[in-house]
């Protein structure tokens, strides 16, 4: 079994050293030339404004939550599903006893609505909207 | 020293640097970055130990799941204005009687230990085995685990919702 | 065999391996080129080689040579790292997938994958989870809005379609009794393929593979109109070159991933009866193999240019509470099938 791994291992060792090589060559080819404009963050053209890291939303956070706990149930069902065909009927309720929780915890999740996801307010153009636009442009 | 010291000294050696550099850094990222390496350390020397399903488990569970949560939790910080974030150290004479105390009884107990080496045959695949136990002797303990991670759930997502 | 063998044969299947990773990734860039230009009409690259066959090389050559730009802004160390990770996650997932059956070289029965490793499908839930923190990273470090965003949703999202992609291996696991990749693939001979026996699995683990790629309708971290570039808005020269490559053996290594857990693997259906010898044996598997995964690979371009993007809240909303559910469901259709029919 070791024997396995350690050519897993020989592959990572070789992945590694091909990548950093792959990166480190370039490095002597190409022109290197920087100027203050360059070496602005993009934002469309503009000087950029404010800080690059802005706020975001809170959702993200609780989505990395729940996904933790379902990520320990996926690695616990992954033995008993390997030697679930030699045990009938006993084997198939301790699994579906635990998928039973699982889909607990996620009806929990979807009634409190922790999966919902901010829906886009869609604003449809009205006449009233555009009417605006057409008196100031008769004014003018 | 065979090969197989020399590459469980490297697993050693990544884990002890890496988590060194975890406390020691003072940029959040990076101390997160550095766990990174911590965990893959550990889970090379899972593979040596012969416990496969527990290394894969310390690099879905822990690497794929509870950093992930912890770089969220650094992002979502509110008082962030550029890249490096600072953490200071304050309390240091408490908290190095508090080293001191524990390294002690750990270096203590380490060389207390009558440690027995015994040459055991490498075990062909531990998953399997797991999957037996878990259905055969400690299945009221698997359903508990169900009923704890559900409990986990539900505590975790009404403390987010606040 | 001894020690020294074992390293050469090992040695050697891992060149051989990233060179053909390399040269498919190459190639696979051209086709997508072309099949999309064939797609709306157009004619697409045809100025290098024949046929613009050897663009794809001018393009690497193009971004070697061109400036590495790193944004003041941007956290370096970092900002070099994720591409770094990116690269290797992608090669090294090819390590446990297995291409052919054993075969005879100078004596020796070799089997045609690089390391045989008796929890290969978790070795790559295990790299999956790694190959998040790319896009993290460098959403974080390059100190761009358009990258924050982007990274953020792309983590966000690869996670949501991590849990279905796990459910959905169970129900493999359940009838292959097995994570050795090999078993898996052997488990389904006939035709007995996973994909027919739970076809609700296949479709979560398909959606989810789109969606762990990142590839369209899936592709909001780098949704143009409202991200720019997403994460990699900041990234130019070998960088960029890193996460693009990367992403296209992602699509690969997706294929062959589900061309091994639901379509047979390199088996070709009741092969064994026609009395092939050895050799002709493994080379028409290895050749079914590659047909399986071209086949899928042209799938994910086809899909590309066919379905439009996705809004953020209905690809979360299809990752919970459409496949999560019947990902779960597939789990107790197999269970029941096993015990109903004594497969």
């Amino acid at each position: 079994m070791l024997i396995e791994f350690g050519k897993v291992f020989v592959f990572l060792l070789i992945a590694i050293v091909f990548v950093i090589v792959a990166l480190i060559a370039a490095k002597f080819i190409r022109p290197a030339r920087p100027t203050h404009e360059k070496m602005l963050t993009y934002e469309c053209g503009e000087n950029p404004i404010g800080t690059p890291w802005v706020k975001f939303n809170i959702r993200f956070y609780v989505v990395a939550l729940i996904f933790l706990i379902f990520d320990v149930e996926v690695v616990l069902l992954i033995p008993w599903a390997l030697v679930y065909k030699g045990f009938g009927l006993g084997g198939f309720l301790v699994g579906a006893i635990f998928l039973f929780m699982l889909g607990l915890g996620m009806a929990y999740e979807w009634r409190k609505g922790d999966l919902e996801w901010v829906k886009p307010k869609v604003i449809l153009p009205t006449l009233k909207n555009v009417q605006v636009d057409i008196k100031e442009d008769a004014a003018a | 020293m065979n090969i197989y010291d020399i590459v469980f000294y490297l697993f050693a050696a990544i884990t002890v640097l890496s988590a060194f550099f975890v406390v020691t850094t003072r940029n959040i990222v990076y101390s997160a970055y550095y766990l990174l390496f911590t965990f893959f350390g550990v889970a090379g020397i899972y593979v040596l130990l012969g416990a496969d399903f527990i290394a894969m488990v310390q690099l879905i569970v822990y690497v794929g799941g509870i950093l992930i949560l912890i770089l969220f939790g650094v992002m979502l910080t509110n008082k962030i204005t550029s890249v490096e974030i600072k953490t200071g150290s304050v309390q240091v004479v408490p908290a190095a009687v508090g080293v001191a105390l524990l390294a002690g009884i750990l270096m203590a107990s380490m060389v207390d230990t009558k440690w027995r080496s015994v040459e055991t045959a490498m075990p062909s695949a531990t998953t399997q085995g797991i999957g037996m136990l878990l259905i055969q002797q400690y299945a009221i303990v698997f359903e508990l685990l169900g009923i704890l991670l559900l409990i986990a759930l539900i505590g975790a997502a009404s403390m987010a919702r606040k | 065999m001894n020690i020294l063998q074992i390293i050469i044969f090992t040695i050697v299947k891992i060149l051989i391996v990233v060179t053909i990773i390399l040269l498919a990734v190459t190639y696979l860039v051209y086709f997508e080129r072309k099949i999309s230009a064939w797609a709306q009409n157009r004619i697409g690259p045809n100025r290098v080689g024949w046929h613009g066959a050897l663009q794809s090389f001018a393009d690497v050559l193009k971004l070697l040579l061109k400036e590495d730009i790193v944004p003041d802004a941007a956290n370096k160390p970092i900002h070099t790292l994720a591409p770094i990770i990116a690269l290797f996650v992608s090669f090294t997932t090819y390590a446990v997938i297995p291409f052919g059956p054993n075969i005879n070289v100078f004596g020796f029965s070799v089997p045609l994958v690089v390391a045989d490793v008796n929890i290969g499908i978790l070795y790559v839930l295990a790299l999956t989870s790694l190959g998040v923190y790319a896009i993290t990273l460098a959403g974080w470090s390059s100190g761009s809005k358009y990258s924050l965003l982007g990274g953020i949703r792309s983590s966000a999202q690869m996670i949501s379609y991590e849990i279905s992609m796990g459910f959905s291996i169970g129900g493999v696991l359940l009838l292959s009794q097995s994570l050795r990749p090999v078993e898996i693939v052997q488990a389904q001979s006939g035709w007995m393929w996973n994909a027919i026996l739970q076809p609700v699995g296949f479709i979560t683990f398909l959606v989810s593979a789109f969606a762990e790629t990142n590839r369209l309708p899936f592709d909001l971290p780098e949704a143009e109109p409202e991200l720019v570039g997403g994460y990699h808005t900041e990234y130019s020269s070998m960088k960029f070159a890193g996460f693009f490559l990367a992403e296209y053996a992602n699509m690969f290594i997706a294929s062959a991933l589900i061309v091994t857990l639901y379509l047979g693997g390199w088996q070709f259906p009741y092969l064994d009866h026609f009395g092939l010898s050895n050799g002709w044996f493994a080379v028409i598997s290895v050749i079914t193999f590659a047909i399986k995964v071209a086949a899928l690979l042209f799938f994910f371009i086809w899909v590309r240019w066919s379905i439009p993007r996705f809004r953020y809240d209905q690809l979360m909303n299809l990752g919970w509470k459409v496949m999560f559910p019947l990902s779960l469901l597939n789990i107790i259709w197999v269970a029941v099938l096993i015990m109903v029919f004594k497969l």
